[in-house]
């Protein structure tokens, strides 16, 4: 899909307003533009993956509101006037998020391709439960689906993040 | 890949009722979209129109009254999962959806969608069964309640009217005496085989005066199963456990489980038995916990 869309004639568009890494992006779009292509093809942020594209494997988790969501089942204009962080929004300023640092720390990644969307999720986890236990941690992250099967060294960058960022758990 | 289509946005259900009547099979209600937009995407269907119900005001709330949990029909998973309302009233339902696919389906699948998609391999119709709920559905000049039993039709296929709107969920709330579990299992996203049981036992005797086993993922749709329910009405706990056995091969029979690539007809069957003795041990052991 380039940048310069042929419309039909009869096409419906949707003014489309949101904050996008904190900044506020506007753009029109039509109903039926997913989130996934509107962010990686149209404003070029192509850390969200495509990959199952059934909502199953987590490769293009974003966070809408601080909840994650799979973007490749999201239409577009659902984002109106609410808040999306993609991974190229997470480090502040140039400064990793405590979370980019204990997955390169930690080995937390083998090919990368799941890795934007593990790390959305597990700030989504921590953002609501800061000390999970290791039980509540894959429950939660049971839908991102790593398929290096590196999940050991995951699971130890985000209860490194976590300790990190919030202390132990008593 | 998504075929364009037009949106509404309306804002009541009256004008979705009317949307839904003047535009006939060529629109869709579209809510949280975790199934629908799958199905479109896949080509499966396409609609000209989706009608976008979330601007509908009233229809994400959660109340109890005289006994009734209502669950608007736009409440999602997520929602579900986290009310402290639910978890005081109906624990079993919240444990089905804390388990409902992935936190990205949660956040954002609505439990009225789930129904009236009626996709086979959900987990949410079948405990409604057990617990006797009853849907609300609407149109601009009607409303009716629909026995979750009549609910189901067959697989995608609900008995709500093209011009109906699904507005409500009525569930009763389980008596301090009655016992309910659900229970699933599968080795994909979705469940291949779910059962539930849901039973109350009499104040003086100790004997099971109403039950409910519904199953369902195995067959075309969720569906009671009154023969395996009669196996355990009116006995005892004790003479219950030890038919549960037969209740459950009874049960695997009326599943209509069909062989798939979750598994054969013949163990579908097998497991429908075994997760409705489980479920049973399940509901036996948190009736017994709230009488100690």
């Amino acid at each position: 899909m380039s940048k310069v869309m042929l419309r039909r004639a009869d096409a419906q568009t949707i003014p489309l307003s949101f904050t996008l890494n904190g900044r506020l992006q506007e753009l029109a779009v039509e109903p039926h533009e997913l989130l996934l292509d509107v962010v990686r093809e149209r404003l070029g942020l192509t850390g969200a993956k495509r990959s199952c594209d059934v909502e199953v494997c987590g490769a293009c988790t974003l966070l809408v509101d601080g909840r994650p969501i799979s973007a490749c089942t999201t239409l577009a204009f659902e984002v109106r006037d609410r808040s999306v962080l993609t991974i190229e929004g997470l480090a502040d300023d140039g400064r990793l998020h405590p979370l980019q640092e204990a997955f390169i720390e930690h080995g937390g990644f083998q090919c990368g391709f799941c890795t934007p969307g593990m790390i959305l999720a597990a700030k989504a986890l921590l953002d609501e439960n800061p000390n999970p236990t290791e039980d509540e941690l894959k429950h939660f992250m049971h839908g991102n689906i790593c398929r290096c099967t590196g999940y050991k060294k995951i699971i130890e960058s985000i209860m490194a993040a976590a300790k990190f960022m919030h202390g132990s758990r008593a | 890949m998504l075929r364009p289509f037009r949106l509404e946005e309306p804002e009541s259900v009256k004008e979705v009722s009317e949307l839904l009547g003047r535009f006939g099979e060529s629109a869709k209600v579209y809510a949280g979209g975790t199934e629908l937009l799958l199905a479109m995407k896949e080509g499966l269907v396409h609609y000209e129109r989706l009608i976008n119900v979330k601007n509908v005001k009233g229809l994400n709330e959660l109340a109890s009254d005289n006994g009734m949990v209502r669950i608007g029909a736009l409440c999602t998973h997520r929602q579900l999962e986290t009310s402290p309302l639910l978890q005081q009233k109906l624990a079993a339902l919240v444990r089905l959806e804390q388990n409902v696919a992935n936190v990205r389906v949660r956040q954002v699948g609505t439990l009225g969608g789930n129904l009236c998609f009626a996709e086979p391999h959900a987990d949410p119709g079948i405990l409604l069964l057990a617990l006797g709920a009853t849907m609300v559905a609407e149109r601009a000049s009607s409303k009716r309640e629909i026995p979750a039993e009549e609910f189901f039709v067959d697989a995608y296929e609900t008995c709500v009217e093209p011009d109906e709107v699904l507005t409500e969920i009525r569930v009763p709330v389980p008596a301090r005496n009655s016992g309910v579990a659900y229970l699933k299992f599968g080795y994909l996203e979705r469940p291949s085989v779910g059962v539930a049981v849901a039973f109350q036992v009499q104040e003086s005797g100790r004997s099971i005066h109403d039950i409910k086993v519904a199953v369902g993922c195995a067959g075309p749709a969720p569906k009671r199963v009154p023969e395996a329910e009669e196996q355990l009405k009116g006995k005892s706990l004790d003479e219950a456990t030890i038919n549960i056995s037969k209740a459950g091969e009874i049960a695997g029979r009326a599943a209509q489980a069909i062989s798939d690539l979750h598994g054969s007809q013949e163990y579908k069957e097998h497991i429908v038995g075994v997760l409705l003795k489980r479920a049973f041990q399940n509901a036996l052991s948190q009736y017994r916990a709230v009488q100690s």
